[in-house]
């Protein structure tokens, strides 16, 4: 049973992490990034469009598709996020007000474009394209350790490309000049200007890295929850990602622990649920443990949670 | 040195330039220029765009349908319309009135929900007269509502809890509570939704009778178009009004210049959530007669940008809500008229927000143009003088 919480609760914990960390990039720039939700969907669905695509001439059997999905997906998510770089950085919006509108638009758009591409290309009239169920690797060896050994039972291959992906964004953020100048944009965009450095450049490399990351994120969802696309990955786990990375204050490794958190006790509850024999209405019940636990946790770590100075404050080269 | 001004540009200055009345022309033209790129979209799917918008409007009540079934006019389809906006104009002004605070409330589906619960296990599923359960839907789905909001209020006060978070936690805990609840004790063991609220509960008269034509009445329409009004009062002549803007718009200046910032960010939040509580009031015991568990109201969300398209100024958001709502209802005849798919609909409302989340570099780039065009017309006059 404790193996299923830890197998279950990574898969659910690792993508929401990667997207999490993108919501970072994004927003330790300096620009609020709401439209994690619908960069997630509309990344997906590229990808998933990818992948139905490439079954068809490939069969089902081959596992290309599923890592050509996950490459298009951060494809599309990063070209999907341009829009609301362009709208923040270029444009001057409000990153509230664009984050919420590229959300909606998201929504409306792959909803509309699921449905005419069903029926133009595929001759079916459905709302969804259907991925099949993702492999899962055991990794001999390490997999027989006892509890611990979970950790490399029953993985999806997403999940070790999320690890690999996340580690390569910590390094990134944290130890080269790029990640240093990102930071420094969130913090003080004069002080980066000053030093010769192209705020708003910075900024839209962030936004897009944080709409690649989410489009793998929704990726992975889709291939793990529910074995197809539809509109049901609109079901507010961007929203809960952005929640994590507040809650982890802005910082990568904080982060993981609140997305660990969400997953096990999202897992653990449902298991606990299973193996009392309740009945399943009871899970919904059940389903509320991490956000209660993240709410309490809140309340004793709140106190220096602090956003970076300059979030969602448009640069503007005059004013000091 | 000779300038030239683009004719179009000199256009658009014409008709965008005037301060005055940018607040008004600037959404306008974006609303203009999303519906035309929405026509681009209806054409390139083979369909007409003109007649599309017209089934939208149509579908609204707004303008009349070739023919319609027994007992039905224009105006049923106007007041089903008006049924369906009602929810929308408080969802919307519970953004504005947060966000005057400078509070990003993001859970307003979640206070709709609990307070549209609230009230039905209280008062839909009770057998009490009309003229008292009415009234108590909407006392307490403003007291539900209004807990709700505060509590998100008094935990940024107390403990720094950003409040999207927290919000974002309450609309999960909230969606699974109810959803539990509704499971065990009020399914409706048919529709898998909750069981529906009694007639004298509801907040809209269902098939009403009046001169051979049905009607459903939405009650809650006055109210919330009174609310827009009030508000906008409130905002702008009361001191409550002028502390909430100051909070919002610096909060360290508000306290230094003495104003009780905690005392208006959890007022602010009680108000928001309670008019989030008669939004769902309206939602769950108005358009709808039940819940359906695990699912947030799309209202909660698209609320936001309503709001934002209406400046976050109340009568704005009266007609900010309007043709969102439109696009919504309208687009169900359209795709059963126009053979084109309902989904149509929403990706113009994307398109008419997108464009309008703009506006600030409309207003930009229209000040630019007639800048340049003043310099011109200066040097002109200073040539002829020579």
């Amino acid at each position: 049973m404790l193996d299923k919480v830890i197998i279950d609760g990574l898969s659910f914990a690792l993508p929401l992490f990667i997207m999490a960390i993108g919501g970072i990039y994004s927003e330790r720039s300096g620009i609020t990034n709401l439209a994690l939700e619908g960069l997630q969907g509309a990344g997906a669905f590229i990808g998933a469009l990818v992948a139905v695509l490439l079954m068809q001439t490939m069969g089902a059997d081959s596992q290309i598709p599923y890592y050509a999905a996950m490459l298009f997906a951060m494809i599309g998510g990063m070209l999907y996020a341009m829009l609301h770089a362009l709208l923040c950085v270029k444009f001057k919006a409000n990153q509230v007000i664009s984050g919420v509108v590229i959300n909606i638009l998201a929504m409306a758009l792959t909803a509309f474009l699921t449905k005419v591409i069903n029926r133009v290309v595929f001759a079916a009239p459905s709302d969804k394209f259907v991925l099949g169920v993702s492999a899962r690797w055991t990794i001999p060896g390490l997999s027989s350790i006892p509890v611990l050994g979970a950790v490399f039972k029953d993985i999806y291959p997403f999940e070790l490309i999320i690890v690999v992906v996340a580690v390569i964004a910590w390094y990134v953020l944290y130890k080269t000049k790029y990640g240093l100048h990102l930071r420094a944009c969130g913090d003080n965009p004069h002080a980066v200007d000053a030093a010769g450095i192209d705020v708003g450049k910075i900024r839209f490399t962030a936004v897009m890295v944080s709409g690649a990351l989410s489009g793998l994120a929704g990726m992975c969802f889709a291939y793990s929850i529910s074995a197809n696309y539809s509109s049901a990955i609109y079901v507010g786990y961007g929203y809960l990602s952005i929640a994590a990375l507040i809650f982890g204050n802005w910082k990568i490794v904080p982060t993981l622990a609140a997305c660990l958190l969400f997953g096990f006790a999202k897992s653990g509850g449902y298991q606990l649920v299973q193996t009392l024999g309740m009945p399943s209405s009871y899970s919904d019940l059940v389903m509320i443990l991490p956000y209660v636990l993240t709410l309490l946790l809140l309340v004793f770590f709140s106190k220096h949670n602090d956003a970076p100075k300059a979030l969602g404050e448009i640069y503007d080269k005059g004013k000091r | 040195m000779k300038q030239k001004v683009n004719p179009v540009s000199r256009f658009f200055v014409k008709i965008l330039g005037n301060e005055k009345y940018q607040k008004f022309t600037i959404p306008v033209f974006a609303i203009i220029l999303s519906l035309i790129v929405g026509a681009v979209v209806i054409a390139v799917l083979g369909k007409n765009p003109l007649s599309a918008y017209m089934n939208l409007l149509q579908g609204s009540g707004i303008l009349p349908k070739i023919k319609y079934a027994g007992g039905k006019s224009m105006l049923t389809d106007f007041f089903s319309f008006m049924n369906y906006w009602t929810p929308m104009i408080f969802a919307a002004l519970a953004v504005a009135v947060a966000l005057k605070a400078g509070l990003f409330n993001i859970g307003i589906s979640g206070q709709m929900l609990a307070a549209g619960f609230i009230a039905s296990i209280t008062v839909g599923y009770s057998t009490l007269p009309a003229a008292i359960a009415k009234p108590l839907v909407i006392l307490i789905a403003i007291v539900v509502g209004g807990l709700v909001g505060a509590l998100i209020g008094w935990l940024k006060y107390q403990f720094n809890i950003n409040e999207v978070v927290s919000s974002i936690m309450l609309n999960y805990i909230i969606q699974y509570v109810v959803a539990f609840f509704i499971n065990t004790r009020y399914v409706d063991p048919v529709s898998r939704q909750s069981t529906n609220v009694s007639d004298a509960a509801r907040l809209t008269l269902m098939n009403t009778p009046i001169g051979g034509f049905k009607f459903d009445i939405p009650l809650g329409i006055i109210l919330a178009v009174i609310m827009a009004f009030v508000i906008q009062f409130v905002f702008n002549k009361t001191t409550f009004g002028y502390e909430l803007k100051a909070v919002g718009s610096n909060r360290k200046a508000a306290q230094y210049a003495g104003i009780n910032v905690g005392k208006n960010m959890i007022l602010a939040m009680l108000i928001s959530g309670a008019l989030s509580g008669l939004a769902g009031a309206t939602y769950y015991l108005g358009y709808f007669c039940s819940i359906q568990p695990k699912v947030l109201a799309a209202t909660g969300f698209d609320s936001i940008a309503v709001s934002l398209l209406g400046n976050s100024n109340p009568i704005g958001i009266l007609f900010s809500s309007f043709l969102i709502s439109v696009m919504g209802k309208g687009s169900t005849y359209m795709s059963s008229t126009a053979g084109l798919d309902a989904e149509i609909a929403s990706v113009i409302t994307g398109l008419i927000l997108l464009f309008s989340a703009c506006g600030a570099f409309i207003q930009y780039k229209v000040k630019r143009a007639k800048d340049r065009i003043d310099e011109i017309e200066k040097n002109k006059g200073m040539e002829g003088t020579k």
